[in-house]
């Protein structure tokens, strides 16, 4: 951090150069309100990373003691291992699928709180957002129960139904199952950010529009959605960087059908149990690093296409 | 993922950058502490008399009431009672520790099947030095025989789960199905029971590491054999083939119910004898007795079945206490563990319903002759402590047990998904296993 | 809640519709269904948990006992874990809202060089899965002498990366150049112009960024999980989780009424900042729409 440069406190000047130096010197005064975030983000983000990126070039054999310098034979083996393409594949058909029904739900849910049509529309805000305050532990037995298809309310319907209609922890289906969990959990959270971008769009551009005499979808179209653009680009990036680091979720699932979600099943989850189950740190690190780059490559793609104004 | 060491050169540049920050935390900087490398038994006890502070993790739930007792006793040293986890949670924090270097408690409760890799990872304190060789004659060969690895002593047996019967009699009765003595009876009840009422299985298996490697056990396999460096892995041995013609029959029959073990189903189903039977340690009776009230009066014990109708068991689950090598004083940690698992530390252990280690307890009369109202007035114990003596000799763990049961699941969870033959899973368990020994280090040979 | 201040225009305030109301109140039962299981099944005891279907009541009503069971449980370490969950989000969540606030606004409003850096490592930096930082970020922490401490929980709770991108994106729209400029030339500090004009424009904002905070922090396990030995420091997560896993292995004994009571004692309190904080979209509108 000590390279910042740090801002010259300017003497009074005459006037007329004196609104160079006023436009100059408040711009640098920026890194006064982003280095306190910086110091603790390069804590707890960057040093880490830093140390995973060191660890991914050793191997360590953790019963013999012995760690060797390996240069980048972690990383072509990942590139080369079939469990991580697989989970890499897996949490790829989950985005394509998942996020954009996710983000529409919110978008509607949104609109139609910031409506004004909606009654009571703080109370439905408050209930579509509880479900992310529910504490990951409880999720799994209430997710257990709704699942069940023994005693739970999946087996309930088998049984209204007469038949296996639904089999929710089974192969085929706990993909889509883990989807509706994350799309449950994650609505309402959607949901706030759009709201609240649409809470700062100034009052006059509704006004300008009812002027002009523009309907409620026009209003919508060519105003509201063009006003929350950038909460709605963020949205996608911060949802696309979740699902390729889809954990919790399907990990919690897996106390309730450990033989279908596997050890891999998620990027992020083959990196966890490689590190925790297997204490192959230096693996896991490289596994997660790759991970990364590809997350941060397509989560910029679609931040430079999604705002062509630049954030 | 041979080593190449021709590629630092970019690997140089990026690794300078982050030494200044980082050297502390080099991936080399492991356990290696020589703590306690030189004791004696007189340590021990000059170490009590002294006294001190130790930090004592478990999550038995005898281990507060015996942290008491233990600090009525010795007023001078101060326990630390950490309950950092169960089970997993437990180890990964006691990993994290070792590999840190600091923050490990001196004591910790560490289970059989884990025992091994903390040992042969340098985490633990050999407690040959201070005698307690000695100790041998005071428990079950089974236990013993789960504390020594490699030649050293790495903690004092505190339970043991020597496996038996527990079935539902109610159930039985009320389908005309006797006990089974062998497993061939075993298989036969399933299949009429399960026929007579399809709401009824005769035990639920959804696949379980520790309830097969106990089969497995029993059967007469080895699957695990660890000398030094060299691994042998042979899960299509006698003995593992033998438990596999057994089980897959019912495994392929979907005569097993599909409820995961310790979920609420479970319970619920234990209760309500959807579950007519558990093949499970000797721990089992004080499960039932505090979580499945609806079961009581209903519940028995018998022997485990066998396959030719000599008594042979196996053990599941239990543990024991060790010392870490990161204690600042081995020898009060050691005379702790003494206290816990052979002295005056059995007594509050057996009050809170454990299932003890030492032979001298297990004989006893008071312990063997106690009626359990919850099996209706059945003497439980004079079955487990028959068990107890009847624990196949020469079974032993992988040095890296808790890896291979995290990825149990992967392998043979896809046989118990497809409801097939278990042979083809064990297989690819046994795949699976090699490569990370390999990898770790180990000259692994398979069948 | 909505009535508080008549927005300027009546064209703002059209008819409610009944046909938009119906549709969400469907999405409302996709959202209430798991949540209905989780109150019901906290008026059960722990037989009856097992013994009755989910979302029918038992035949006691437990829910008073089950409070007062979870709450002296153990000595009472559920109060511990809620006086710690609170002292995390207080100083975790309040500092992150005042770090993202800061540099959200910062990298909104001004032109410094660099700027564009810092976004790029801030993205590649959240894309590398958390998780898998764990071990590295715990073996730092000891060298540091922090493991097992409340500051190994706060010093990362204060970083939300999310919440700082939120108040960038929300700056851009809500803070017009000219109101900071206008300040400038009367000779207001940067600082000051922070604290006393735009903190205003950005209410609804920054409360959204405070209320993910609070929420990520209160939810927070898997770091605690890691850090933390003593149970005297956990969180109520991680201790809520710890009395779960007592339905397993050798000695279970599964106190699953607890885990159910417990965890709904501590959605409530999220509940209760929620709508403690929502009045504040309100006057956010309006903070809006007065500027000129």
């Amino acid at each position: 951090m000590t390279s910042i440069p740090v801002p010259v406190e300017a003497p009074p000047a005459p006037p007329a150069p004196a609104r160079r130096v006023r436009r100059r010197r408040p711009e640098r005064k920026g890194w006064l309100f982003v280095a306190p975030f910086l110091v603790v983000f390069a804590l707890v983000f960057l040093a880490p990373i830093a140390y995973a990126v060191w660890l991914s070039l050793f191997r360590e054999q953790v019963f013999f003691g012995g760690t060797e310098f390996v240069g980048l034979d972690n990383y072509a083996a990942v590139l080369g291992d079939a469990k991580f393409w697989e989970s890499f594949l897996r949490v790829l058909v989950f985005l394509v699928v998942q996020v954009p029904v996710m983000l529409l739900l919110a978008l509607v849910a949104a609109l139609a709180i910031d409506s004004a049509r909606l009654h009571a529309s703080g109370f439905f805000r408050v209930v579509i957002f509880l479900p992310y305050a529910v504490p990951g532990v409880v999720a799994a037995l209430m997710w257990g129960f709704i699942y069940g298809d023994n005693f739970g309310l999946a087996a309930d319907l088998n049984d209204l139904l007469g038949r296996q209609a639904v089999a929710p922890l089974s192969a085929d289906w706990i993909l889509p199952s883990i989807g509706n969990v994350v799309t449950w959990e994650f609505v309402g959270y959607n949901m706030l950010i759009f709201y609240s971008a649409l809470k700062v769009v100034p009052g006059d551009l509704y006004e300008a529009a009812a002027i002009d005499g523009a309907g409620t979808m026009r209003t919508i179209l060519s105003v509201k959605l063009p006003a929350i653009r950038g909460a709605v680009v963020i949205a996608t990036i911060f949802s696309i960087i979740g699902s390729f680091q889809l954990f919790n979720e399907p990990n919690i699932l897996r106390t309730l059908a450990p033989n279908v979600i596997s050890t891999f099943y998620t990027p992020n989850m083959y990196a966890y149990n490689l590190s925790f189950a297997g204490q192959q740190y230096d693996y896991s690190a490289t596994v997660a690093i790759v991970m990364g780059v590809i997350t941060a490559i397509i989560a910029y793609v679609v931040q430079l296409r999604g705002s062509r104004k630049g954030v | 993922m041979s080593p190449t060491k021709h590629r630092a050169r970019a690997a140089v540049t990026v690794a300078g950058l982050l030494v200044a920050a980082l050297a502390a935390c080099s991936p080399g900087s492991d356990n290696a502490t020589p703590g306690g490398a030189t004791g004696t038994p007189d340590a021990v006890d000059a170490a009590l008399k002294a006294g001190g502070e130790l930090t004592y993790w478990s999550w038995t739930p005898s281990a507060k009431a015996q942290v008491e007792a233990f600090q009525r006793e010795f007023p001078n040293v101060k326990v630390n009672y950490v309950n950092a986890g169960t089970n997993n949670d437990h180890y990964t924090k006691l990993q994290n520790a070792v590999k840190a270097g600091s923050g490990a408690p001196d004591v910790a409760q560490v289970e059989y099947q884990a025992l091994p890799q903390f040992a042969l990872t340098g985490a633990l304190v050999d407690l040959g030095q201070y005698g307690f060789n000695d100790f041998e004659k005071d428990y079950t060969k089974s236990t013993w025989g789960s504390v020594k690895v490699a030649g050293g002593l790495y903690g004092l047996p505190q339970d043991s789960g020597p496996m038996a019967l527990f079935y539902n009699k109610q159930v039985f009765d009320q389908h005309g199905i006797a006990v089974p003595k062998t497993w061939d009876e075993y298989v036969a009840a399933a299949e009429k029971l399960h026929a007579a009422d399809p709401t009824k299985y005769i035990t639920s298996d959804t696949g379980d590491a520790g309830f097969t490697t106990s089969m497995i056990w029993q059967a007469g396999g080895k699957p695990f054999t660890t000398d030094g460096k060299s691994v042998r892995i042979d899960l299509q041995d006698a003995g593992t083939r033998k438990f596999t013609a057994m089980w897959s029959p019912l495994v392929e029959k979907k005569l097993l119910s599909s409820i995961k073990g310790w979920s609420d189903e479970w319970y619920k189903a234990l209760g309500d004898g959807t579950i007519s039977t558990l093949l499970a340690g000797a721990w089992m009776p004080g499960v039932l007795e505090s979580s499945v009230p609806g079961g009581a009066g209903k519940w028995a014990v018998a022997p485990l079945p066998t396959y030719d109708g000599k008594p042979v068991t196996a053990e599941n689950g239990g543990g024991g206490q060790s010392v870490l090598k990161q204690s600042a004083n081995p020898a009060l940690a050691a005379g702790f563990v003494r206290w816990l698992n052979h002295d005056n530390g059995v007594k509050p252990f057996l009050e809170s319903g454990g299932f003890p280690a030492t032979t001298a307890d297990l004989d006893s009369a008071a312990f063997k002759d106690k009626a359990s109202a919850y099996f209706g007035g059945q003497q439980v114990n004079q079955v487990l402590t028959a068990s107890a003596g009847q624990v196949a000799a020469g079974w032993s763990y992988l040095p890296y047990q808790l890896y291979a049961n995290s990825i149990f699941g992967d392998t043979v969870g896809k046989s118990y998904l497809n409801s097939s033959h278990l042979d083809p899973g064990l297989t690819d368990w046994q795949k699976s296993l090699a490569d990370y020994g390999s990898q770790q280090g180990f000259t692994v040979t398979t069948s | 809640m909505s009535t508080v201040r008549t927005p300027p225009s009546p064209f703002l305030r059209p008819r409610k519709s009944v046909v938009l109301t119906i549709l969400m109140s469907l999405f409302l039962v996709y959202t209430l269904v798991p949540l209905a299981w989780l109150l019901i099944s906290a008026t059960k005891t722990q037989p009856a948990l097992f013994g009755t279907p989910g979302l029918a009541f038992g035949d006691s009503f437990a829910l008073f006992d089950n409070i007062a069971e979870t709450f002296t449980h153990d000595g009472g370490i559920f109060l511990r874990w809620l006086g710690n969950t609170l002292l995390y989000v207080v100083v975790g969540a309040g500092g992150a809202t005042v770090l993202a606030t800061a540099a959200g606004y910062g990298l909104a409003k001004y032109r410094f060089p660099g700027r564009r850096a810092v976004f790029a490592v801030l993205l590649g930096a959240i894309a590398i899965p958390g998780t898998a930082l764990a071990v590295p970020t715990f073996l730092m922490f000891s060298e540091l002498g922090l493991t097992n401490t409340p500051w190994a929980i706060i010093i990362p709770s204060l970083i939300s990366p999310f919440g700082l991108y939120l108040v960038w994106v929300y700056a851009v729209e809500a803070v017009p150049d000219e109101v900071i400029e206008a300040a400038r030339i009367d000779g207001a500090g940067e600082v000051r112009i922070f604290l006393t004009v735009t903190l205003r424009l950005l209410l609804p904002g920054v409360v959204t960024v405070a209320l993910f905070a609070v929420v990520s922090t209160w939810n927070n396990y898997f770091l605690p999980l890691i850090m933390l030995s003593e149970p005297d420091w956990y969180p109520l997560t991680v201790g809520l989780n710890q009395w779960s896993a007592q339905a397993s292995g050798v000695g279970a004994q599964p106190i699953y009424h607890l885990v159910i009571t417990g965890s709904v004692l501590t959605i409530i309190p999220l509940v209760a900042a929620f709508l403690l904080l929502q009045r504040f979209w309100q006057s956010g509108l309006s903070a809006g729409s007065v500027k000129q």
